[in-house]
């Protein structure tokens, strides 16, 4: 256990040691490593962000859908009040046609039924005259009794 | 022990604990160099610290590679202990600490190697002593543990002043009244010297035993078969048990020098 020179040299070899791994070896396995740290906490953030933005847009997608549904239903909902609608319109025009038509056919029927009545009435009335011509032949004067004729052909 | 069979046992461990010693000038025993322990703690450090240099050069922030993943798991573990305890910038904490770990753990490793084989080759280049675990020579752990305590020193002044530094060595831990600075002083003094020593005589004490354990071990083994049988069990015994001391003094070591130098930048 003697003290010996030994000490000095040993002292100064760990000294160049020392400096050697604070000069050459430290730093840049400790830069490597702080880079990677950053690099991961980045990536860290980076998901993080991803993930947020995943969550708004499928609120947004979900937002949209609903929107669309809603529009959907509303298109629906005015197709089908358009549609009836046009039923209803389409029944109406039908029913003010077919109420025109009646009411033409009517009136022509009511027309036909005057001439006819009309005709009917001149004939009854030829044929009384004819009548009366024949029972009252002799005193009956067809246009002196023309009065009495014509109130008798209103009367039929 | 068998290429030395002729020795007796005295000669035998006497013969493994000589240092390869080279005096230097002439001036007197403290003058003198033990080559080996200088030369296989150097080899040991350019060896590991070079490793560390080799793999953190091409160090990718990316996906590390295995040896990169080694260096960064221990770098973290240096660096977590010195996380724990020192809290300011690391940067120059944790490379010594991690210097003092890498470095005392493989000269501590030196112990595992098989002295009489080592010996042995060593004699056919012609060196005959040769102590191949720098920390069993007390001058390598002083020498680290003298360091520490010169950066703790260093650092004391550095972050107080050498106003402060003074006004604590009289005025911690006692008060700062004039009565209690002898006191103090001598307390502080008490602490900076048993710093180091207790420092570095734990790691030269267990490396030095750990050594002449093995030594009386392999004596036993060259008695006779039996002697051989129990030396080579209890050997691999005492070897499997060695790893944790060794990698325990090491740890140690490193973190009563994270603790030196935190303690350096504390004000009381």
């Amino acid at each position: 256990m003697n003290i010996n020179l030994t000490l000095i040299a040993q002292a100064v070899a760990f000294a160049v040691f020392i400096w050697f791994t604070v000069k050459f070896v430290w730093p840049p396995l400790l830069r490597a490593i702080e880079q990677r740290q950053s690099q991961i906490a980045d990536g860290l953030a980076a998901a993080e962000k991803g993930r947020q933005s995943l969550e708004v847009s499928s609120k947004q997608a979900e937002a949209a859908i609903a929107e669309a549904r809603a529009r959907a239903q509303e298109i629906i909902a005015q197709a089908e009040k358009r549609g009836s609608q046009l039923i209803d319109e389409a029944k109406n025009a039908a029913r003010e046609e077919s109420g025109r038509e009646k009411a033409a056919a009517k009136a022509e029927i009511d027309q036909e039924v005057s001439r006819a009545r009309e005709a009917l009435r001149d004939q009854v009335a030829a044929l009384a005259i004819a009548g009366a011509e024949k029972i009252l032949r002799k005193e009956i004067n067809a246009q002196a009794h023309a009065d009495l004729l014509a109130q008798l052909k209103k009367e039929i | 022990m068998s290429s030395e069979a002729a020795l007796t046992p005295t000669e035998y461990i006497q013969h493994h604990l000589s240092f390869l010693a080279k005096p230097v000038g002439g001036g007197g025993s403290f003058w003198t160099l033990h080559v080996d322990s200088v030369v296989t703690a150097a080899i040991l450090g350019v060896i590991s610290i070079g490793l560390l240099w080799w793999v953190v050069r091409g160090a990718t922030a990316g996906v590390p590679t295995k040896r990169q993943a080694f260096v960064e798991l221990m770098f973290g573990f240096v660096d977590d202990q010195v996380k724990g305890i020192f809290h300011g910038k690391r940067d120059f904490v944790t490379p010594t600490a991690l210097t003092v770990f890498v470095w005392v753990l493989l000269m501590n490793a030196m112990d595992f190697l098989p002295v009489d084989i080592v010996a042995k080759i060593l004699g056919w280049v012609g060196i005959h002593e040769w102590r191949m675990v720098p920390t069993a020579d007390v001058n390598t752990t002083f020498a680290l543990a003298l360091s520490v305590w010169l950066l703790m020193i260093f650092f004391s002044i550095k972050v107080k002043g050498l106003g402060g530094f003074i006004h604590e060595l009289f005025c911690s831990p006692f008060g700062s009244n004039p009565l209690l600075w002898p006191a103090n002083f001598l307390f502080n003094l008490v602490e900076y010297i048993s710093k180091p020593l207790s420092h570095s005589l734990r790691l030269y004490g267990n490396m030095y035993a750990g050594e002449i354990i093995f030594l009386l071990l392999w004596l036993w083994a060259a008695t006779g078969l039996v002697g051989t049988v129990f030396g080579a069990i209890l050997g691999v015994g005492w070897a499997i048990f060695h790893i944790l001391i060794v990698a325990l003094q090491a740890y140690i070591f490193m973190m009563l020098t994270i603790v030196y130098i935190s303690m350096a930048h504390e004000s009381h």
